[in-house]
């Protein structure tokens, strides 16, 4: 299953530093998101975009997750060579994920 | 109970959902928020040709269909449309005002532009290496805060124009100034900053760039109404649109746009406050209604973060498509040969083949084969004449490239970078400049 099923995001830039939040649909679906979804596998997934860490940052107040990824836009978002020079379009990347639904039945 | 409306969320948004707003609800406070982060150096630019020009340019546009309603009303509007030079943006106000035989009072914020204090040997954020390793600096700016706009709101001021000014301190000055908060009530600066942050990108939290399949509707997306806050004196508020406009205002759409550019959620820094997004509530409590509370902060920082403009060179762009059997493979072979011809001339070239993988920079899922592909190829320079090579070779394959390439367009581009750094807050000398116009009847 992919992400996109389960959650959505938008993305941020500041500099070379993109910020792509992580927002189920289901807020009980949040536990298990932060159990999937880790910052690593974040970064795998992302290898050919993002050239820098990855850090996930939680929000269980509002149960989400925001993942900075540093060195993301070629650069920097006011010289980058990139189509999508402020990364805008990379909160699709992210949903593209490929995650393991097998726990999942146990919560929805 | 404060209400502050969001008229615009960028320098080229949409005119008349302000007018909507001005029209629908009876707001205390419009806010425009115009000033990308690269807009301040180009209109620095203009300004050194033309002294009495640097402000946004759709400034005039934006006024002329506004002011009318924001006197009547008695709406006080908040912007950062003076750019580099508000002074001059505020004397255009004037000008507009006297022509429309309308009353008006104007205060200018003044003393974020610090390119004649910044120190040469400071570090610049992005890279640590130092600001004059970036020269020639062409504007540097610093982000002021609610400090800076209080005396103008304490003016009689309708108007108060801004060069460079966080965006959500637009919004929490009002909410300072109307409220009586203290400066070191750093909770109620803390969630007044999240209800700026909320509203400062206007649309992205009332239903736009939301809108995706079954599961992300959004109604009568060609009309948004853009958003505005009922504030209470605690700084609860709840995020409201007009009624009669569309677009959509509930929890996924306010959490979207509370992490819109958000690093660490625990440490927003801010002029005003370091505020704090991990203890805020928010809670739907009607249609297109939600209430949003419990924000905290803590004490500010003691700099500014300045944005530094600087010449980066000419940005060299050339396109061309293919389309029909073999597209794929025939834009690959024109990338192939602008790669080889461009090679030892342009540093770092890019090519990148739009429908295939231009957008995400990779492709997810190449199992689909499109049916046209665009051949993009772009570098730059710190020549205008070699950028320009590259648009010249892309437009070269038409006679010398492979088979059936059409729609080939060059570009070269003049480009501005932008990176940051702090300056201490001493450093910094803020100013109001008042004037008023009456008209004679």
């Amino acid at each position: 299953m992919k992400l996109v099923e389960v959650a959505h995001s938008r993305a941020g830039d500041k500099g070379d530093i993109i910020n792509l939040s992580l927002i189920p649909y289901n807020e009980d679906h949040y536990g298990w998101l932060c159990k999937e979804v880790t910052a690593d596998k974040v970064k795998d997934h992302l290898r050919d975009i993002v050239s820098g860490k990855v850090i996930r940052y939680e929000l269980p107040n509002i149960k989400a997750l925001n993942f900075v990824c540093y060195s993301s836009l070629l650069g920097g978002v006011t010289t980058s060579l990139a189509m999508d020079t402020h990364g805008k379009s990379l909160s699709s990347a992210l949903l593209e994920m490929e995650i393991n639904n097998e726990e999942l039945y146990g919560v929805s | 109970m404060l209400k502050i409306g969001s008229g615009a969320g960028f320098s080229g948004d949409r005119i008349e959902p302000a007018e909507e707003l001005l029209q629908q609800v009876d707001l205390d406070y419009l806010v425009l928020e115009c000033l990308a982060e690269r807009t301040i150096a180009l209109a620095q630019k203009k300004k050194s040709h033309q002294a009495d020009e640097g402000y946004d340019p759709l400034l005039e546009r934006r006024i002329r269909r506004l002011l009318p309603l924001l006197l009547k009303k008695g709406v006080r509007l908040i912007t950062n449309m003076g750019a580099a030079n508000p002074i001059a943006g505020a004397e255009k106000i004037l000008e507009i005002a006297e022509e429309l035989k309308l009353s008006c009072k104007v205060a200018a914020v003044t003393g974020d532009d610090v390119l004649d204090q910044i120190d040469r040997n400071s570090k610049i954020w992005e890279d640590n290496s130092k600001l004059s390793s970036y020269d020639p600096i062409l504007s540097a700016n610093a982000y002021l805060g609610v400090d800076a706009l209080l005396p103008a709101l304490e003016s009689e001021a309708d108007i108060i124009i801004t060069g460079r000014v966080a965006d959500p301190s637009l919004f929490l000055a009002p909410q300072v100034y109307h409220f009586n908060w203290s400066k070191e009530d750093y909770n109620k600066l803390g969630q007044g900053t999240i209800n700026g942050h909320l509203l400062e990108c206007a649309g992205q939290v009332s239903g736009g760039y939301f809108a995706d399949g079954n599961k992300k509707n959004v109604t009568d997306m060609a009309n948004i109404g853009f958003p505005y806050a009922e504030i209470a004196s605690n700084g609860q508020a709840i995020i409201k649109k007009a009624e009669k406009t569309g677009g959509l205002i509930d929890l996924r759409t306010v959490k979207e746009q509370l992490l819109y550019e958000v690093h660490n959620p625990a440490e927003y820094i801010t002029p005003d406050v370091i505020a704090d997004f991990t203890s805020v509530q928010i809670k739907e409590i009607g249609e297109n209604q939600v209430k949003v509370f419990n924000g905290s902060g803590r004490e500010k920082t003691d700099s500014f973060k300045v944005s530094l403009g600087y010449h980066a060179g000419f940005l060299g762009e050339g396109e061309i498509s293919y389309a029909g059997t073999n597209a794929v493979e025939r834009a690959e072979l024109a990338g192939e040969i602008l790669k080889e011809r461009l090679s030892g001339k342009i540093p770092d070239l890019r090519i990148d083949y739009i429908g295939l993988s231009s957008v995400h920079r990779t492709n997810f899922d190449d199992s689909l084969i499109p049916y046209e592909v665009r051949v993009r190829a772009a570098g730059y320079h710190h020549s205008n004449l070699q950028a320009a090579l590259i648009g010249e070779e892309v437009e070269s394959l038409y006679l010398n490239g492979p088979y059936g390439g059409g729609g080939a367009r060059k570009k070269v581009t003049e480009s501005i970078g932008v990176v940051s750094s702090l300056i201490p807050r001493d450093q910094v000398n803020t100013k109001i400049y008042y004037r008023e116009w009456e008209n004679e009847l």
